[in-house]
């Protein structure tokens, strides 16, 4: 059937009345998505060198001999990063190879100090897994991980800042990378993102990477293609090279889903070819069609011995495995009592999930707990920008605040104005500095009958006319009456004593 | 004292007969005299060769001297000298000043040995002749209208012109023994992984393997002595304990069982060559050895192998000189293109192009599987035959080349034939053997080397059956009439 027969059998079958508003064209034109997502492995040094891998150094100030590509050096693997890259394969079910092979992919390049990269082509150390997504109806979709390799990074070429020339930092030569290849199993923008935050999350909770995507360390190529629905042999695709933020995957995905239907539905063919999103424009161009794309020539590296790695070695990683989030979330549905999606969004950073834990274990209320985190902490990190490791309060001190919440001392209330207080940066960083700010403050509660009663008079005694008003039927004005009295104890009062006793004052 | 070997020098120094700066300005004064005939050197270090000799003396007399302490010695320009030009024969590395020492280097300076300078060699090793270098062809010192061999022809003709006392040399497919046998040297190439290849300048990284260039066995064994041993920064350096080469030098012979694979005596070879190799065997014979004919069967597929994986490996070894970072870059490139293009271009010679475009054409795609997946399997094969050769005998010998050194421009335009002068050499880098050439007699009024091939990390035998064999004649001891 062709695109066109497709077309005209999707739009009669239904009626103008029937046709669902905004259907659109995705209805005929099935979006077909692979990623190849590379991740920095935290080493401390290079995969072949004994270079640093900090970040941020000096130009060509952590590129040793071998780094530069000097005549007669030869590179040493380092066993740190098959460590990493096994633990990722374990993590995602994969097929550990007991035997992967280092190829060459040649080419020329000036940030590329050999002309060949080293990868592994031919036999990489991880083969076929998978990981399940959450979609956004609440189901779940399984991704296949058809393979992840070790590799080294590149240099980085400088073209800003050097008239009609181009500088070249060698510092991240070398850098170990895990290039994970996904199937095609994507059918939207937001699935490709939901996987990538998948993986992401993974390799945080590894400890395998920082994931740092603006110092890209995270960063992704996405395989986009069309073909019309129902059918199986796969349209042509479009590779979109080194996308460095889950926004920019979505924005570039979508705008050029959006080309390569105009071209479909122009009665044209997509050519397969490397593009680059310009987040800029927020369009995607062409970098090299298929014809000039590069021959690597890959060959296995005569320098490099296969890595070997034997079945008890794999066993050791694998009982070595941190808990991974799908293992951490089902524990706090079940052993804490969470709802699933309290559960899902407290575990998709790691960061946050360990937060949580330390402050439920010390206030045994995992529901209090989860509802700070996913709701002033999240707000206020949201707010300032900030990812959860770098929340300026810490888990000690978020502890000591809730404390004072559960034992009265202060309301919900209060207990944000002291959040706020915090998170500006007062108090020395532990559990302590919730008291020294309540005492400072005085905003400790009230929860003495007497002078909770003394204010509740108060404000009897100020407001004939709304008490007359409430006797003669208005029950929603004990609202105001709550408030009155909040408002003279300056918030202090405790919330649940008020009500109980405005309600005995007023209707004895 | 220019006659004299390692061992002689090394009883010299410690007895006081001279001291290493003497020495070394001997050589250092020879090498200016008669360097000019035979160019054997790209660079000569007089500075860091005296200063290196003053040191060594000084070490010696407080009673420090290493393996080597005081010895002259020679680099092949492979070798990654800190400070000192390193150009392995081509105009691409004209201009590179090493940043770093090779790890032979370094175990060399830590011996006490003394570098006179950088020896001449085809051009990144590819080569039979010595014509491929950039900085024109070595003479034969025995016949200077001759080519020395290659690619190790400068330490080759330097060692046999007395210009050296030894030295180091790489060898790929034969470019140890060819170039030992066509000056009348002894040269070794070891077991792959003996020695280490960092800061070697890779040629073919699976088949590169530096080794000694000397006049006797002796010296080679005292030689191999420092340079052999792992490296962490070599991965493909085999760590094993490495032994005294010089104990099992004297070992009897007696029962030795020595292999003559028919297929190194078959057409191709010079009638006189082969008598030369017939006679060697006779001298062996005599030593108590047993003879047995044994067959190679895939000898046939050595060379055809050995030029799809070589010139694979060296097309991408050879992409880091792209005129970025150090060595030839173009004059006024107009952009990245033509900066790689022209670089490349006007830096390589002839030989080193042909190799890339073949070694190229065979890693593309489409080819891959028929030529380098194909190359690896027939290298299974070969190294299959010498397994199966090494249950019945205990050393494989036969002729070293098929020839003796021709003249200079007589093949330059054949490289094919060029090729087939590492015939019987080329296998052992397959297999990965240890393999030398020793002299063993002339022909057509040239040196001859015999090949002796062992077992994987057999070189104690290797030099124990040379040194026997160097006890009995005296090939070895014969001085080119113009260098005596």
């Amino acid at each position: 059937m062709s695109a066109e027969q497709l077309r005209s059998l999707l739009q009669n079958s239904f009626t103008e009345k029937e046709k669902p508003e905004g259907l659109t064209i995705i209805m005929q034109w099935e979006v077909v998505i692979g990623l190849e997502i590379h991740v920095q492995l935290s080493t401390k040094s290079k995969i072949f060198s004994g270079a640093s891998t900090a970040y941020g150094a000096e130009p060509n100030t952590q590129a040793c001999t071998v780094d530069l590509g000097l005549p007669g050096v030869l590179p040493v693997f380092n066993g740190e990063a098959l460590y990493k890259s096994v633990m990722f394969g374990l993590a995602v079910g994969a097929q550990i190879n007991e035997r992967s092979v280092f190829d060459r992919k040649n080419y020329f390049y000036p940030d590329s100090p050999k002309a060949y990269q080293i990868s592994q082509l031919y036999y990489p150390i991880v083969g076929e897994g998978h990981i399940d997504i959450d979609l956004e109806d609440g189901s779940q979709k399984r991704i296949g991980v058809t393979r992840a390799h070790m590799e080294e990074d590149a240099g980085k070429s400088l073209h800003e800042n050097f008239q009609n020339q181009t500088g070249i930092d060698l510092n991240r030569a070398g850098t170990p990378l895990l290039e994970i290849v996904s199937e095609p199993d994507m059918r939207s923008a937001k699935e490709a993102v939901a996987y990538m935050r998948k993986i992401h999350s993974i390799v945080r909770y590894l400890g395998i990477s920082d994931g740092n995507m603006q110092e890209g360390s995270f960063r992704c190529d996405a395989n986009v293609s069309l073909r019309p629905k129902g059918q199986e042999e796969l349209g042509l695709r479009a590779e979109l090279k080194n996308i460095n933020s889950f926004r920019f995957v979505e924005k570039a995905i979508n705008v050029e889903i959006e080309r390569q239907m105009d071209i479909l539905e122009g009665g044209g063919t997509v050519i397969q070819e490397t593009r680059l999103y310009d987040s800029e424009k927020n369009e995607t161009r062409s970098m090299r069609s298929k014809e000039e794309a590069n021959d690597y020539r890959y060959f296995p590296d005569p320098d490099l011995l296969p890595i070997v790695i034997s079945v008890e070695e794999i066993e050791a990683i694998k009982q070595a495995l941190p808990e991974l989030p799908d293992a951490r979330c089902s524990r706090y549905i079940e052993q804490l009592g969470l709802s699933e999606k309290d559960a899902k969004a407290l575990t998709v950073d790691r960061d946050m999930a360990e937060y949580f834990e330390q402050v439920q274990q010390s206030i045994s209320d995992a529901k209090m707990a989860a509802n700070w985190l996913l709701g002033d902490v999240s707000a206020m990190n949201n707010k300032n920008g900030l990812e959860f490791k770098d929340c300026p309060v810490n888990a000690q001190q978020l502890t000591g605040l809730l404390k004072r919440i559960k034992d009265n001392t202060i309301s919900g209330k209060i207990a944000k104005e002291i959040f706020e207080a915090i998170y500006s940066g007062e108090g020395t960083g532990d559990e302590a500095d919730a008291d020294t700010i309540i005492e400072k403050k005085g905003l400790k509660q009230i929860t003495d009958t007497v002078a909770i009663e003394a204010i509740i008079d108060e404000v009897i005694n100020n407001n004939p006319g709304q008490v007359a008003e409430f006797l003669s039927g208005k029950d929603k004005l004990v609202g105001f009456f709550v408030g009155q009295v909040m408002k003279a104890s300056k918030g202090k009062a405790n919330p649940g004593q008020v009500n109980q006793l405005l309600m005995k004052k007023l209707k004895p | 004292m220019y006659n004299k070997t390692i061992a002689e020098l090394s009883a010299g120094l410690k007895a006081g007969e001279f001291s290493s700066v003497e020495l070394t300005q001997t050589y250092l004064d020879r090498i200016k005299t008669l360097n000019e005939q035979l160019n054997c050197f790209i660079t000569v270090t007089p500075e860091i060769a005296l200063e290196q000799a003053k040191e060594a003396d000084a070490q010696r007399a407080s009673g420090h001297a290493g393996l080597l302490n005081g010895i002259p010695l020679s680099q092949k320009d492979i070798f990654c000298t800190k400070g000192v030009k390193t150009s392995c024969g081509s105009k691409m590395l004209e201009p590179f000043i090493s940043p770093y020492d090779a790890t032979t280097i370094t175990k060399f300076n830590d011996s006490g040995a003394v570098m006179l300078g950088k020896t001449n060699m085809d051009e990144f090793a590819m080569g039979s002749s010595n014509e491929t270098s950039w900085y024109g062809p070595v003479k034969n010192p025995w016949n200077l209208d001759a080519v020395p061999g290659g690619s190790s022809g400068g330490s080759a003709a330097a060692v046999a012109a007395r210009l050296t006392p030894a030295a180091t040399g790489t060898d790929t497919g034969g470019s140890i023994r060819q170039p030992a046998s066509f000056c009348g040297i002894t040269g070794l190439k070891p077991t792959y992984g003996r020695v280490s290849r960092y800061g070697m300048i890779a040629f073919a990284s699976s088949l590169d393997q530096a080794g000694p260039m000397t006049r006797t066995a002796e010296d080679a064994a005292l030689m191999l002595n420092v340079m052999a041993g792992f490296d962490q920064r070599d991965s493909t350096s085999i760590d094993r304990a490495v032994p005294d080469y010089s104990t099992d030098l004297n070992d009897s012979l007696d029962g030795l069982k020595i292999g003559l694979p028919k297929e190194f005596f078959a057409e191709g070879l010079d009638d006189e060559v082969a008598k030369v190799i017939e006679s060697a065997v006779k001298e062996y014979e005599k030593m108590g050895a047993v003879i047995k004919e044994i067959s190679l069967p895939t000898s046939h597929l050595a060379v055809p192998t050995y030029y799809i994986i070589a010139p694979s490996e060296c097309s991408s070894n050879l992409s880091r000189m792209d005129g970025v970072r150090y060595g030839y870059r173009c004059d006024d490139p107009k952009d990245l293109n033509d900066l790689y293009i022209r670089s490349r271009g006007e830096g390589f010679g002839t030989e080193v192009k042909r190799r890339i475009l073949v070694g190229t054409y065979a890693l593309s795609e489409g080819f891959y599987d028929a030529y380098y997946v194909k190359a690896q399997k027939t290298r299974r094969l070969i190294s299959n035959d010498f397994n199966r050769a090494f249950e019945q005998v205990d050393v494989i010998m036969g002729p070293a080349a098929p020839s003796t050194a021709f003249n200079i421009g007589e093949l330059t335009d054949d490289p094919i034939t060029m090729y087939l002068s590492d015939i019987y050499t080329i296998a052992v880098n397959l297999a990965g053997l240890p393999g030398m050439s020793i002299p063993a007699g002339f022909a057509n009024n040239m040196p001859v080397g015999l090949q002796l091939i062992g077992k994987h990390f057999a070189e104690s035998k290797l030099l124990n059956a040379a040194h026997q064999f160097q006890k009995q004649t005296d090939w070895h001891l014969k001085t080119p009439d113009l260098f005596k």
